[in-house]
């Protein structure tokens, strides 16, 4: 049985490390040791969820020790992580009746598998969005639309693009040591087919030996292009970048070896990385910080 | 003149496509749904229209409906010979804004949108001498070519006219040889 001790701070930046252990797993058993678990963000809850679904996919069985930290296990219950998680993973430990835990919770973890899902999402977020996009980052009322238009396309790339399941999910916290202020972190992640494989029947031949992770998610990502010939498409992630930008924000897309990035000045980021561990499916994470 | 009116009211159709409580118009699904239960009333409408597309009701509109309900509806109906279809998008407001911009631009569009404090605006493509001669039929319609000429005494006014003509964002009747603004059109009509 691999073992893979999931890091104490499990947020955006660390969550490459549980998606490599779904990259490398073949069809055995893995524990995902969460025991140590200190604190984690909608990409860490989304990541272990993706994993556990990735070796479920393959063949092999997922089982997730709960972290001792009681905070966490409440805060895990208070963002529907344990409903999701319990179609995947064996869970050691006692799951709480009750929930806890931050007032800042945006969007709970929420599955994404058909354009249904996308409208619940859109209708659940508009309760909470407003106030805490105002309150939380100082941004004007009307940035619920905007927000609400990002989350649309983003959790439409899973039911078009991946043709396989996803979840979604967003909070604000404020992000003292690497920022000093709130920010808003929403997470997609999906175990489909990844951008490499939905782009290749139509773009690939165009590429030639350049055709790989990294130059499908350039084209996807920096150019728009996409599987269906209809030139109104594309625009999604075009427009999320854009008012991502207008938000002094970061948006990063992992998917296959390779990862891109659209970074802020506040960021440290590479725009673009390749080589990583093969994760199938595609990550997408966005950081809003507050205004400054 | 013998245009048919139509009244759309895009929210109505949002309720009538997906159960929800509030008229968000997302996901490219909803957004082809939208546009072709409008496509069905303009098909029996035939002939010559006028559709006001009413998006007063519309909360979130995404660029994937924008393309759908705006960009796929003005292109589709470019192309047909079939029926001459002319449209004007009511109750734009600024969050809807940005989404129809970028959908008309991508495929060199223009139409017609009266925001929801009533100010007619041309979005998409437009350049700004056609703007101005879209703007004056807007002020002063309807006008025939000499009453433009007063104003606009460059050459290329009638090359203008055509344009916009031939993107469908002013009327003009082949009869009276008057030029129409589409909002003039709707007050008259609906």
């Amino acid at each position: 049985m691999n073992v893979f001790a999931v890091p104490a701070e499990l947020d955006v930046q660390v969550v490459d490390r549980v998606l490599d252990v779904a990259g490398q797993t073949k069809t055995e058993q893995t524990l995902f040791d969460a025991r140590h678990v200190r604190w984690i963000d909608p990409s860490g809850m989304i990541g272990l969820l993706v994993a556990g679904a990735v070796i479920k996919k393959r063949g092999g069985s997922a089982r997730l020790q709960l972290p001792d930290n009681s905070d966490v296990v409440a805060y895990l219950k208070r963002m529907g992580f344990f409903r999701e998680a319990t179609g995947i993973f064996e869970i050691l430990g006692r799951v709480p009746k009750r929930a806890s835990g931050s007032s800042g919770v945006l969007l709970e973890v929420t599955p994404i598998t058909a354009n249904a899902d996308v409208h619940a999402v859109i209708d659940d977020v508009q309760k909470r969005a407003g106030r805490i996009l105002a309150s939380r980052l100082g941004y004007p009322a009307t940035s619920v639309v905007q927000f609400s238009v990002i989350l649309s396309e983003v959790c439409q790339n899973i039911v078009e693009h991946a043709e396989g399941p996803g979840w979604v999910a967003a909070q604000a916290y404020n992000w003292t040591k690497r920022l000093g202020r709130y920010v808003v972190v929403l997470s997609v992640m999906d175990v489909g087919r990844g951008f490499r494989h939905s782009l290749n029947d139509e773009h690939a031949a165009r590429y030639g030996d350049r055709w790989g992770d990294a130059t499908a998610l350039e084209a996807a990502f920096l150019h728009g292009l996409t599987r269906f010939p209809d030139s109104g498409r594309g625009q999604g992630i075009q427009q999320i970048r854009r008012q991502v930008q207008r938000w002094n924000g970061s948006i990063t897309i992992r998917s296959g070896s390779a990862r891109i990035a659209q970074v802020p000045e506040w960021d440290s980021a590479a725009p673009l990385v390749d080589g990583l561990e093969i994760f199938p499916g595609a990550q997408i994470s966005i950081i809003l910080p507050a205004l400054t | 003149m013998n245009l048919t009116p139509l009244m759309i009211d895009v929210g109505v159709l949002v309720g009538k496509t997906v159960t929800s409580l509030h008229f968000h118009l997302v996901t490219r699904p909803t957004g082809r749904a939208v546009r072709m239960a409008i496509e069905a009333q303009l098909a029996r409408a035939g002939g010559q229209s006028i559709s006001v597309i009413d998006l007063s009701d519309v909360t979130i509109l995404d660029f994937s409906c924008a393309d759908e309900v705006v960009a796929k509806l003005l292109q589709g109906h470019l192309k047909t010979e079939l029926y001459e279809a002319f449209f004007m998008f009511r109750g734009v407001r600024e969050s809807h804004r940005d989404q129809i911009q970028v959908v008309l631009e991508r495929q060199a569009l223009s139409a017609v949108a009266e925001t929801d404090t009533g100010e007619r605006k041309l979005l998409g493509v437009v350049d700004a001498y056609e703007a101005r001669v879209w703007q004056y039929l807007e002020d002063q319609g309807p006008l025939v070519v000499e009453d433009f000429e007063i104003v606009f005494p460059e050459p290329m006014l009638g090359d203008a006219l055509d344009r916009l003509r031939g993107r469908r964002v002013i009327f003009s009747n082949p009869v009276s040889g008057q030029y129409h603004a589409l909002s003039q059109l709707v007050q008259e009509l609906l």
